[in-house]
């Protein structure tokens, strides 16, 4: 069977029942396709060793008929997790060679549901950045191009590999963490799926923190069901992480029924922002239009506080990235300066860490420093932190009037050029995240489902939002979107 | 229970080349709670293992690794504040205070700035008999000690053993309260007294498991009542926080050279500037390791890898009704029921183990007996030997036996302390080596009289002189006590000497 590569979760795990192909014939179509995709530069640590022995593995397992929910089935890893004896160093310079000697518990629970890891995916350094471009393994290129313009365009970020390697069929799906959009935004900009989960649902575990009060991981996937299905792998009670819920993991894919009638579906109107473009606007109104059609009712509703969203974000991201990355020193692992005759304790931070960390990432822990600092901390980050409780109530109250999901744009505009952005405000890079960040602020599951293509033929995605733990629900309306929207481009293969 | 009542001790003054003046100190205890593991990893505890090898992921602060509460840590803080009398925050939590140094790999402590789990309490510091100050407690908060870093190794490197890195520390912060270098020692002991009759820390300065910041001020007679009055700072100096003391005699030493070092410059008409400084023993001087200026900002913010910390009423309740009798109510106590005396009861209830050991010989026995044969003949030896009460070779069985056959009059005090001995060094049963050795006390008068009645004969010049001069009795009552080898009831052989000799 050719162009295994292609196939979803589902699709090769119904044929790997039947019998009709093996782990190892999938696992090998995508090495090929990995191999043939450097132009990409999505995989930075490939893993085929690992993968083929996996890959043996569930073959055995599925042939004895003890079967897992993802086995044999490949995967690739955002660089972001702790994957044990496998480079993992975040795509910062400053963890070159790390190699971890445990796993996190996300990758460790896929492992555990068979799945097969190929590599580690690009992302932006410590997941700092929505372009994949402040990687310390060079920009990721996103399948898509705009027509015949052979423009590098972006894949988003930060889980810029994990999306653009999805989207080029180099693995059947990818874990990608969000802290302020970074899985629903590359997936929109790439035309795959990909969901946030409620804070809590996965563990953190063994993932490297940016924000720790915003970051959850997720899968990023070709499809909903793919994303339902591997999710649940994702998803656990973890005891190491005190801020991993307590909750049954629901059975996600059984809940995807299409049936969304009565659902009440909100569209708030702080989204409509100034200066959206219209196939933006269009789309919204058009995937409102298909869950309508599918039998929710549309709901105009208010979430008057969304505009302080983003620069609350920006003050509680770095705040908390400032004294994550504080750990990152030179003494017990990673990077190290040389240093000079003379130089003391202070000239090895300094000189590290300066030469460790990549220019975005220095931005956002002096911003955190400068906002923790005294006599600044009450008016940034206390400020923020009340913002943020009124973000959370804005949600909880229209929640508590029945809305069972929100409808909004994913991203505003579809995937820009790399290199576009460079001389730019920094603040309009963090635009990107104009309508994802409120959902980490928030705690909240969040969807972003590909929808449409702009004129230059660039996938376009809208974001479903939920109510907190109630992925499964969330799920169904995405997948009900899924259906009405009838997404199949596919990017052409010119690399 | 007796409730004693005490009068409060005399202010320190200390005489300037202008004025007298008094001290303000306020202390900043950290004990290292006692618990197996560490405050947030599974590593342990244990003092002296070898570099590096109480060490977990998280100690390490690995990438991604997250810090999970220990929650026996939590019951310890409960308890000590429980034992200070304090109030318990059923609501705590913790924030990272930033800094770099190689020894805190995370480049942050974990401890509890804004929400401490324990709020007011207070200590009854005892100055001898019947003097004590009553020392409030600000609060106690829980946070994670540092690990070392070891300079003198290599000329040119620095070493760091992270096995203290992530042990629980409690930080124990009193008000300026204590008003003198021997309050402040008295503090240290009185605190550290109830951190180990609880359980909660082992007290243990020269390993530094108890270690105090000590904040000194100094401030003309009469402000500190203003103070008092209004809770006002401004009537007081300016304060200067000595670091890391971990030695008693040096607190004392360190407070006094400070508290003189501002008298000095404040009469000299400068001012004292709030700084950190450090005590130098060898040079008797304190000297200034950073000013307020310097001072870290150490951006403390709410920790998001842990939850808000809550405990329930329920779970405190079953902790309260669980503390073992504290000092003060056991020091009552002894006084109430055994009759002793403050200072009798101050000593035997210095620790929980001579406490419990007083006890077990006083039980059916006379409590000042008891606590004089405790206190004096057994502590005396131990201290001899540098033997800790928990590993006398004397059982509290045996020194009852020992008060027992004093008691039924089997043997006098001094053969007593004869056979104190043998049991202390050769151990034994006290009444068997008693009958054995032959050390029993002859109380048949016609023995004595016997004995006395050959001496008399034996001596007649004696006789006619002790009948002049009634003071040369003592002569026969020691021939008696050499012919019967010591076993002699000396009250038996008075009386009969005096008998005989018609006096």
């Amino acid at each position: 069977m050719s162009d295994l590569n292609k196939l979803g979760l589902a699709e090769a795990r119904d044929l790997l029942r039947k019998g009709e192909t093996t782990s190892v014939e999938l696992t090998e179509s995508c090495l090929s396709a990995i191999d043939a995709a450097d132009a990409l530069n999505a995989f930075v640590h490939k893993t085929p060793e690992i993968a083929l022995e996996r890959a043996k593995a569930a073959d055995a397992r599925i042939a004895e008929g003890d079967a897992p929910a993802m086995c044999g089935l490949p995967i690739g890893i955002k660089d972001l997790f702790c994957t044990k004896g496998v480079d993992s160093q975040a795509a910062s310079r400053i963890l070159k060679g790390f190699k971890p000697e445990y796993e996190s518990t996300v990758s460790q629970n896929l492992v555990d549901a068979g799945a097969v890891m190929l590599g580690k995916l690009n992302m932006d350094e410590f997941a700092m950045g929505s372009s994949n471009e402040t990687s310390v393994y060079g920009d990721v290129v996103n399948p898509w191009r705009r027509g015949d313009d052979e423009a590098a365009l972006t894949p988003g970020g930060s889980s810029g590999g994990s999306a653009s390697a999805v989207a080029a069929d180099l693995c059947l799906a990818a874990t990608g963490t969000d802290t302020g959009g970074s899985i629903r935004q590359p997936a929109a900009f790439t035309g795959i799926t990909g969901i946030k989960p409620t804070y809590g649902r996965c563990s953190r575990w063994g993932v490297v923190a940016f924000a720790s009060s915003l970051d959850q991981a997720g899968p990023m996937t070709k499809n909903v069901r793919d994303a339902a299905i591997m999710l649940e792998a994702m998803c656990s009670h973890d005891l190491k992480d005190s801020t991993s819920a307590d909750l049954a993991v629901p059975n996600f894919e059984a809940m995807l029924t299409g049936d969304i009638k009565g659902k009440k579906i909100g569209i708030p109107k702080e989204y409509r922002m100034d200066g959206m473009p219209g196939e933006i606007e269009k789309l919204w109104s058009e995937g409102a239009e298909m869950l309508k059609a599918a039998g929710a009712e549309i709901v105009d509703i208010s979430l008057p506080h969304t505009k302080y969203a983003l620069p609350a974000y920006y003050v509680i991201a770095p705040a908390e990235a400032s004294s994550n990355l504080a750990r990152y020193d030179g003494v017990r692992y990673g990077h190290r300066a040389t240093l000079e005759a003379g130089d003391g304790i202070t000239e090895m931070y300094e000189k590290t860490r300066a030469e460790g960390f990549g220019p975005e990432v220095q931005r956002r822990v002096m911003i955190g420093t400068y906002v923790l600092s005294a006599g600044f901390y009450d008016a940034y980050y206390n400020r923020a932190r009340r913002v943020r409780t009124l973000i959370k109530k804005d949600f909880e109250d229209v929640f508590a009037a029945g809305i069972d999901a929100i409808l909004t744009p994913a991203t505003p505009s579809a995937a820009f050029g790399l290199g576009e952005m460079t001389d730019a405000d920094p603040v309009q890079m963090y635009l990107n995240d104009v309508f994802t960040v409120t959902v980490n602020l928030a705690g909240l599951p969040g969807i972003a489902v590909p929808a449409g293509v702009d004129k230059q033929g660039l996938p376009l995605g809208l974001q479903l939002i939920g109510r907190p733990w109630e992925e499964g629900d969330l799920l169904n309306t995405a997948y009900a979107l899924e259906a009405s929207a009838g997404f199949v481009a596919k990017p052409s293969k010119w690399w | 229970m007796l409730d004693l009542t005490y009068e409060t001790p005399k202010i320190k003054t200390i005489a300037g080349a202008k004025h007298d003046w008094e001290l303000v100190i306020g202390m900043e205890v950290h004990a290292q709670v006692s618990s197996n593991a560490k405050l947030f990893s599974g590593a342990s505890t244990q003092f002296g293992s070898e570099p590096n090898s109480n060490v977990a992921f998280v100690d390490a602060a690995m990438p991604g690794m997250l810090p999970v509460i220990n929650e026996y840590c939590i019951e310890q803080a409960v308890r000590t504040g429980l034992g200070l009398k304090a109030e318990i925050n059923l609501k705590s939590a913790f924030d990272r205070k930033n800094y770099f140094y190689p020894d805190l790999p995370q480049g942050y402590q974990i401890s509890q700035l804004y929400h401490p789990i324990v709020g007011e309490g207070e200590v009854l510091v005892e100055m001898g008999d019947g003097v004590a100050r009553m020392v409030r407690i600000e609060r106690i908060h829980m946070e994670q000690d540092a690990g070392k870093s070891i300079h003198d190794m290599d000329p040119n490197m620095s070493f760091v053993d992270l096995n203290r890195t992530g042990v629980c520390l409690m930080e124990i912060v009193s008000r300026p309260d204590i008003r003198g270098p021997e309050e402040a020692a008295a503090y240290i002991v009185k605190l550290r007294q109830i951190l180990r009759y609880l359980g909660t820390c082992d007290g243990n300065m020269q390993n530094g498991n108890l270690r105090a910041d000590v904040n000194v001020s100094i401030c003309r007679p009469g402000q500190y009542e203003k103070y008092q009055e209004t809770q006002d700072f401004g009537h007081l100096g300016t304060r200067c926080e000595i670091k890391n003391m971990n030695s008693m005699r040096f607190i004392q030493q360190a407070i006094e050279v400070e508290a003189r070092r501002q008298i000095a410059i404040v009469e000299g008409g400068g001012t004292v500037d709030q700084e950190t400084r450090l005590y130098d023993p060898d040079k008797g001087e304190t000297r200034s390791m950073r000013s307020k200026e310097e001072a870290h900002d150490y951006r403390y913010f709410p920790d998001p890898d842990l939850l808000p910390l809550e405990i329930e009423q329920a779970w405190v309740d079953d902790i309260a009704a669980n503390l073992p009798e504290l000092p003060d109510a056991k020091k009552s106590r002894f006084i109430a029921d055994f009759g002793l005396t403050d200072y009798d009861a101050s000593v035997l209830t210095a620790d929980v183990e001579s406490a419990a050991y007083f006890e077990d010989v006083a039980k059916g026995r006379s409590g000042k007996l008891a606590a004089n044969w405790v206190i004096n003949e057994l502590f005396g030896r131990l201290k001899k030997e540098d033997h800790d009460i928990t590993d006398s070779p004397v059982s509290p069985a045996q020194l009852g036996g020992i008060i027992d056959l004093i008691a039924s009059d089997a043997i006098s005090g001094k053969i007593a302390k004869d056979l104190f001995e043998i049991v202390y060094t050769e151990g034994g049963d006290p009444s068997d080596i008693v009958e054995a050795r032959g050390m029993k006390q002859v109380t048949d008068t016609g023995a004595i009289e016997a004995a006395l009645d050959e001496i008399i004969a034996a001596n007649p010049a004696q006789v006619e002189k002790a009948k002049v001069n009634p003071k040369l009795a003592g002569w026969f009552v020691g021939q008696v006590m050499k012919a019967t080898g010591g076993k002699a009831n000396p009250k038996a052989v008075n009386q009969l000497v005096a008998q005989k000799l018609g006096q």
